[in-house]
């Protein structure tokens, strides 16, 4: 059986805005597929159209060889025949009913004493012991959203959907959940379609992702490949790419992590929850460039790599210059100072950045 | 006091309240959801017992119940006695004079359902059924509430179409609103005046306990 979820469909709403969605999701195993894009992009609709909430006006959505969704065939599996996880934006928990009766409230099915056990359970797995008669208004906005999940997670469904888990939140919240997430959705082996246009948010939690513009796919994969190699402007625009490589931590040792990156070591301010692997980002403007050869004067700045350039790309004022480091870096110079250097393609050169200016995204 | 005539009141406005929140709940149900494009067609429809003249409603109803009718003709056929001027009549007419107020407090309470919660019940393997039952009525209950407090009340003080529908039959079709007017007529101003005094009690009564059990509710109250 074909374990993956095919979406070749598209959504057309009255005054010509038009939804395309092509794409495919793992359905075998714990994956993260992240739908990121710009406000306005389609991602919500997208979603929509996976759980069945939207109708597609065109194409069709698979699930295992399963249809859920054919325009053709005129099929339209309902949201209550698809076995999904669907989590919302505002959580939408059932106001008048208990912590409790939430979470239970999707396994009518069940007699009473195995509801109970699994709910139960889930109180137990989303840390929320001892709030199992609250109503949700008595919540914060962290126990909602792990009631939210509780409730989608009860019926043990085959795929999870999360509409912004997170914007609810606060921003250490956040941090602390991403990580919790991943660990929990890992620990169920459950695929997870996740909505964003937080970059970070995306870098951690995602494995693939499918980039959305306008209404369309740009580009969908792994979310490195799709980081390295945009497959054109827009979706470097959309990603905000400079340099975002994965690296291997090292060490933590008094708020300076070592990370390392191919060949190369790069020292980094301790963003706090890093485990084995993280996401080294870096914008062009924090990299200065110096020729190689030239007896350093004495700097605060922690990273000096030496690397050859291999493109140069004038952009107005400034000079993009793409390094290879042992993994490629960008940086973005002042026209003035390319010319002061004369620096041409080919040329060695050491890149320096501030420990402070390279932002890590943990992502186990 | 005409106390037959109260009990009967009492009897007529309790069942067209039941009968009416059996026929309302689909039909409100219907009107907050579909897409329909003629759905302004059968508000319009429902509403229009707000604005009719009793009188216009009564002459009508009073035609379709007639044995003449088909309506009529079955009833009379399978009951025996004819349907104006009966008990019967009276309650199929207050049904429909009172459905106003039963239909636009429960379908403006469902529609102000948050989407969200309904389709987080379906993705929930809920039907659309047991979803209504599950989350759109529980949290409608302050709609259902004004829908019967409403419907009984507008019963109990119904007038025109009693009296074109049901005439005056002491006990039969004599409720108390019409009792108040024999005794008018007959001059006969202390018991119109007890009569008088307690629908004003029970009407302000009902109406103060809906408001009191409805006073921690978010939106400020509207009638309808």
């Amino acid at each position: 059986m074909d374990a993956h979820l095919i979406c070749d469909a598209e959504r057309r709403y009255p005054g010509g805005a038009t939804i395309e969605a092509r794409f495919e999701v793992p359905l075998d195993g714990f994956s993260v597929t992240v739908l990121f894009g710009p406000s306005g992009s389609g991602k919500t609709t997208v979603l929509r159209l996976l759980a069945g909430l939207e109708r597609v006006d065109q194409g069709r959505i698979r699930a295992g060889g399963e249809a859920w969704s054919d325009a053709a065939q005129n099929i339209h599996l309902g949201p209550q025949a698809r076995n999904l996880g669907f989590l919302s934006q505002d959580y939408d928990l059932f106001p008048h009913l208990s912590v409790y009766a939430n979470l239970g409230y999707g396994l009518r099915d069940l007699e009473a004493s195995a509801r109970q056990a699994r709910t139960e359970e889930l109180l137990e797995l989303l840390d929320l012991r001892g709030l199992g008669e609250r109503r949700p208004a008595e919540l914060s906005g962290g126990q909602r959203q792990r009631v939210a999940l509780g409730r989608a997670l009860a019926r043990r469904p085959r795929l999870l959907l999360l509409d912004e888990p997170f914007t609810a939140l606060d921003r250490p919240a956040q941090l602390r959940l991403r990580r919790e997430l991943r660990e929990l959705l890992r620990g169920l082996a459950l695929p997870t379609v996740l909505v964003t246009h937080d970059r970070d948010e995306a870098l951690h939690l995602g494995d693939r992702i499918v980039v959305l513009d306008q209404g369309r796919v740009c580009q969908s994969g792994d979310i490195q490949r799709a980081f390295d190699r945009p497959t054109d402007p827009a979706v470097a625009r959309i990603l905000g790419v400079e340099t975002v490589v994965r690296g291997r931590v090292e060490g933590v040792a008094e708020g300076l992590a070592t990370v390392a990156v191919g060949p190369a070591r790069i020292f980094a301010a301790d963003p706090g929850g890093l485990g084995q692997q993280a996401f080294v980002c870096i914008r062009g403007e924090d990299v200065a460039v110096e020729r190689q050869g030239v007896a350093p004067s004495g700097s605060t700045a922690r990273n000096r790599l030496p690397g050859t350039i291999t493109t140069l790309h004038a952009e107005g004022a400034l000079v993009r210059l793409s390094l290879d480091c042992g993994f490629p870096l960008e940086c973005l110079v002042t026209r003035q100072a390319c010319q002061d250097l004369g620096l041409v393609e080919g040329d060695a050169v050491t890149a320096i950045l501030k420990a402070a200016a390279v932002h890590l995204i943990p992502h186990d | 006091m005409d106390w037959q005539a109260v009990r009967l009141s009492v009897q007529l406005a309790s069942l067209t309240t039941l009968v009416l929140l059996g026929l309302a709940l689909p039909l409100a149900y219907w009107l907050a959801f579909t897409q329909r494009r003629w759905k302004f067609l059968v508000e319009a429809v429902v509403a229009m017992p707000l604005v009719l003249p009793p009188t216009v409603l009564g002459f009508y109803l009073l035609m379709a119940l007639g044995p003449r009718s088909p309506l009529g003709w079955l009833w009379e056929r399978a009951f025996g006695h004819t349907l104006p001027f009966s008990f019967e009549g009276l309650l199929l007419a207050s049904v429909l004079y009172s459905l106003p107020f039963m239909v636009q407090p429960l379908a403006s309470a469902f529609a102000g359902v948050e989407r969200g919660l309904i389709e987080a019940s379906w993705c929930l393997g809920e039907s659309r059924f047991r979803t209504f039952v599950r989350v759109i009525v529980p949290l409608s209950w302050g709609g259902i509430l004004t829908g019967l407090v409403l419907s009984f009340a507008h019963t109990l003080g119904e007038f025109g179409v009693v009296l074109m529908v049901g005439g005056n039959l002491p006990g039969r079709t004599r409720t108390v609103s019409i009792a108040i007017y024999d005794q008018v007529q007959a001059m006969d101003y202390g018991p119109a005046a007890r009569t008088a005094a307690l629908l004003l009690g029970v009407s302000f009564l009902v109406l103060t306990l809906t408001y009191a059990l409805r006073r921690s509710q978010r939106k400020p109250w509207t009638l309808i």
